[in-house]
């Protein structure tokens, strides 16, 4: 079954049923579900949710994929959601494009290479290239036609601000487009602890799971709770990794034989139900360059300005409570609701699913990118990434991220390199 | 080996000029039925035509000339590759047209002289780690399409001393020796009873390709022994297995297709090509027309079965064999899974796989070791890699982990002792430490 939710405008059983329209099925079959994700399912199932398997880039069998490279199944070994993976089942560049590029004559790859800045010409619109460092500490120039700053979202606005490229935000003007509109993502989680059952859970994948996406979007009316956007959920099972994952019921000491005695109790028949949320864009939340700390280059560091708002703490509330429910008729012997409260810390880890910062619009004053995530300001630099995103919405930023550079890729091709310029007037 | 930049060309021209080698072959074939003197023309060629160089291009590729005569990292046919014998270190020399330290000095006669009999230049005689025992089959105008593209190779100025050899194989004139007892000249001599595609491959194979030179076993001087020719044997510490219609361990189950596919692009439902047969797919067999691909496999699969018969397989009882497929469970299943069929194109199959029941289990031991990286060809990209155990693994563990390979599944053969893994580990340290 390739558990598509939407086929060409036709509702697929066993899919997401709110989910856009496909052209085509998935080319693997959904991987086999653990334990805990199948009975999950069958709670949410007889509660008149739409269980279906989360989408994933995890192999459930080999596959030749349409450039000729092969990637293997997937032995559920529950280290890829943090690692490399060893068996070629992991969808990420290095196993699905780069040996087809790393073929071609006009490729080259510059490994262990940091880009420090893009240059621009004398007129300040037009990148003549970057100036990066290697490993032995050297600086080179490297000239270029047309620059794509494709980092991670934090460092693609860095390198923005380092470069001084569009007016830096100003929290106190609300002027400014570069560090503006960054959105985080809301998680929060409910344990569950079992007195009868065993999940194995380190038999895991990155995102293998159960999913319902009835409380996300506009899937489902908001009209008496109090906040807008919203999320999926699911029993997803990604690893159990030994220290990392060591379960104990609320009320267990934090340490000594008491502590282990719990971890050992629990460790195989405790399961972590999630829900991932959206976070809208608020104008107190930004990034901007560290006036204190610098790299090791001396440059200044990324500075995050963030707290949660009232509509997303409410909204973790009612997506926990939902979750709690589908869990609750699991018949745990006890559950721990764990929804996001309080002011913002950056530890305990939450979420990698940061966004904005240099986000697409229609308005050179109120964003960095045109639609076709061409930069306002200089015409032959485009940005890909979650830093265009003018909010998170309550889906991982990736295949979004994938189709933004497919969107921008298409327009460069069809009509950039015909005529270099910018391709929304400003 | 060639440079990156010069692969890529080559990859990247090979359509056009595979197209042109065959509309060369075709006018090499319409010549032939002209007038009188073309046999003379053909003896001569003229090597300014575009068509001679081209095809001379095509028959170094195929011959695989570069990957000897180029440096690590060097430029193409410059010389410098270093030829590990049993009797020493030869380097290949120079055969850019360099007068004085390449072969822009020689007449064609001496190059077509140096080629199929091994007497180079100034009466000199060449180490059969040339393959002019193979060579000898090529003809003429092949031979001197050669000569023709070299000359058309960037000249470049490179004095590589080739002989490295120690005394008294350093004395090239125990070479005359050594072709009295084991060289056979001669140009190869079609079998009017076989099919023109047959005799194609034939020449490929046993003039051209020199696949022998790895495959076929050799006596104590070096000498092939023919009497087991293509039946594996041990190069470089590489077992190169046996080519033979041996259903075992050969390539009896092959089928014309799969061989033609294997050399085209490094895989097929069977194998995946490494070690020096990877450099052989990247730097030849993958850059060959399809027509002489299939004109391979035809003649391959021709060749009646040899080497070993079936030996007894190790019991699963054996301490060695329980060992084995503990640490093989646990190292190896993931990827060439619990019942050994592995993942087509991406992890070799072992059960009753031909290669894990080598008279020698040499490269398995040594890609247990070593790690592999697969070859990557435009056909199939992925080329992947598997990863070096040697840090976690004993020589006893080793050793139980290939037994069981090889006696597991219905496969049967040899045992490998502990001893012969920490020879190989050994050798394979002390090349690593070498500069």
């Amino acid at each position: 079954m390739r558990h598509v939710g939407n086929l060409k405008g036709q509702k697929q059983p066993f899919g997401n049923p709110f989910e856009g329209t496909r052209s085509r099925p998935y080319p693997t079959p959904a991987q086999k579900q653990p334990y805990g994700p199948v009975l999950w399912a069958e709670a949410a199932k007889e509660m008149g949710y739409s269980p279906f398997p989360q989408p994933s880039g995890n192999l459930s069998q080999a596959y030749t994929n349409p450039l000729g490279v092969t990637l293997g199944p997937c032995t559920y070994c529950g280290f890829c959601e943090r690692f490399g993976c060893g068996n070629y089942s992991k969808a990420s560049p290095q196993t699905t494009i780069l040996p087809l590029l790393m073929r071609r004559t006009n490729f080259e790859a510059r490994t262990e290479c940091e880009v420090t800045r893009i240059n621009l010409d004398n007129t300040g619109k037009r990148a003549t290239g970057v100036t990066y460092v290697d490993t032995q500490g050297r600086e080179w120039e490297q000239p270029a036609e047309m620059v794509f700053l494709c980092a991670f979202q934090m460092f693609n606005v860095q390198l923005l601000l380092l470069s001084g490229i569009g007016q830096p935000y100003d929290v106190n003007t609300g002027q400014g487009v570069i560090g503006r509109n960054y959105s985080y993502q809301v998680t929060s989680s409910v344990q569950a602890f079992f007195d009868n059952k065993i999940f194995n859970p380190f038999i895991a994948s990155g995102a293998i799971g159960m999913c319902i996406d009835d409380y996300n979007g506009d899937n489902f009316d908001h009209g008496p709770y109090g906040f807008v956007g919203g999320g999926y959920m699911g029993m997803v099972q990604p690893n159990a990794r030994p220290i990392e994952v060591t379960p104990t019921p609320p009320g267990t000491p934090q340490w000594g034989a008491a502590w282990k005695k719990a971890v050992k109790d629990n460790y195989l028949s405790t399961i972590l139900p999630a829900t991932h949320g959206s976070c809208y864009s608020y104008r107190n939340c930004y990034l901007d360059l560290d006036p204190t700390y610098k790299d090791r280059f001396g440059r200044p560091l990324m500075r995050l300005t963030f707290d949660f708002h009232e509509n997303e703490l409410k909204m973790s509330q009612f997506l926990t409570d939902r979750l709690a429910e589908i869990v609750q008729r699991m018949d745990p012997r006890q559950i721990a609701k764990l929804p996001r409260t309080g002011h913002y810390s950056i530890v305990p880890y939450q979420t990698t699913h940061t966004c904005g910062g240099a986000i697409m619009g229609t308005d050179p004053k109120t964003s960095a990118l045109n639609r076709y995530l061409q930069s306002w300001d200089v015409h032959n630099l485009f940005v890909t990434g979650a830093t265009a995103f003018p909010q998170n919405a309550g889906y991982n930023p990736t295949d979004t991220v994938a189709a933004l550079a497919y969107w921008s890729l298409d327009a460069i091709h069809k009509q950039y390199l015909r005529t270099p310029g910018p391709l929304v007037p400003a | 080996m060639p440079s990156r930049n010069h692969l890529m060309l080559r990859s990247a021209q090979r359509a056009r000029l595979e197209a042109r080698a065959t509309a060369m072959q075709l006018l090499l074939a319409a010549a032939l039925l002209l007038v009188a003197n073309a046999a003379v023309r053909a003896q001569n060629p003229d090597k300014q035509a575009f068509e001679v160089i081209e095809h001379g291009r095509y028959m170094a590729t195929a011959a695989d000339c570069a990957a000897c005569h180029t440096a690590t990292g060097g430029q193409p046919f410059t010389g410098g590759g270093a030829l590990e014998t049993p009797f020493g270190i030869l380097l290949a020399p120079n055969i850019t047209p360099d007068v004085e330290t390449g072969i822009g000095g020689w007449t064609d006669d001496q190059f077509v002289e140096a080629v199929r009999t091994g007497i180079g230049h100034g009466g000199i005689h060449l180490y059969p780690a040339m393959p002019y025992t193979y060579y000898t089959k090529m003809t003429r105008e092949d031979v001197i399409a050669i000569r023709a593209y070299l000359d058309t190779v960037q000249p470049v100025r490179n004095l590589v001393q080739a002989n490295q050899l120690p005394f008294p194989f350093n004395q090239r004139e125990v070479m005359v020796g050594w072709n009295e007892l084991y060289f056979r000249p001669g140009e190869f001599k079609p079998d009017p009873g076989k099919s023109a595609e047959w005799n194609r491959g034939a020449y490929l194979v046993e003039g051209v390709e020199h696949c022998g030179l790895c495959h076929t076993p050799k006596n104590a001087m070096g000498g092939d022994e023919n009497s087991q020719a293509m039946q594996g044997s041990v190069l470089q510490n590489w077992y190169a297995p046996n080519l033979t219609g041996n259903r075992r361990i050969g390539i009896g189950d092959w089928t014309v297709e799969d061989i033609a596919l294997y050399l085209k692009t490094g895989r097929n439902s069977y194998e995946i090509a490494s070690g020096p047969m990877a450099d052989a797919v990247t730097h030849s067999t993958s850059h060959l027309i399809d027509a002489d691909l299939r004109a391979i496999a035809v003649y391959l699969k021709d060749l009646p079965p040899g080497g070993s018969e079936p030996t007894q397989p190790v019991s699963a009882q054996d301490p060695a064999m329980q060992r084995g497929q503990a640490i093989y469970n646990e190292r190896c299943a993931a990827c060439h899974t619990v019942a050994g069929v592995g993942i087509v194109g991406l992890f070799p199959r072992l059960s009753g796989a031909p290669l894990a029941q080598q008279s020698q289990a040499t490269s398995l031991i040594r890609v247990v070791l070593e790690g592999s990286r697969a070859v990557a060809t435009d056909g199939a990209p992925t080329g992947p890699a598997m990863p070096s155990f040697a840090w976690q693994l004993s020589d006893a563990d080793v050793a139980a982990v290939v037994t069981y390979i090889r006696n597991a599944w219905g496969n049967a053969a040899a045992a490998v002792s502990a001893s012969e893994v920490a020879n190989l580990r050994q050798t394979l340290h002390r090349q690593a430490q070498a500069p």
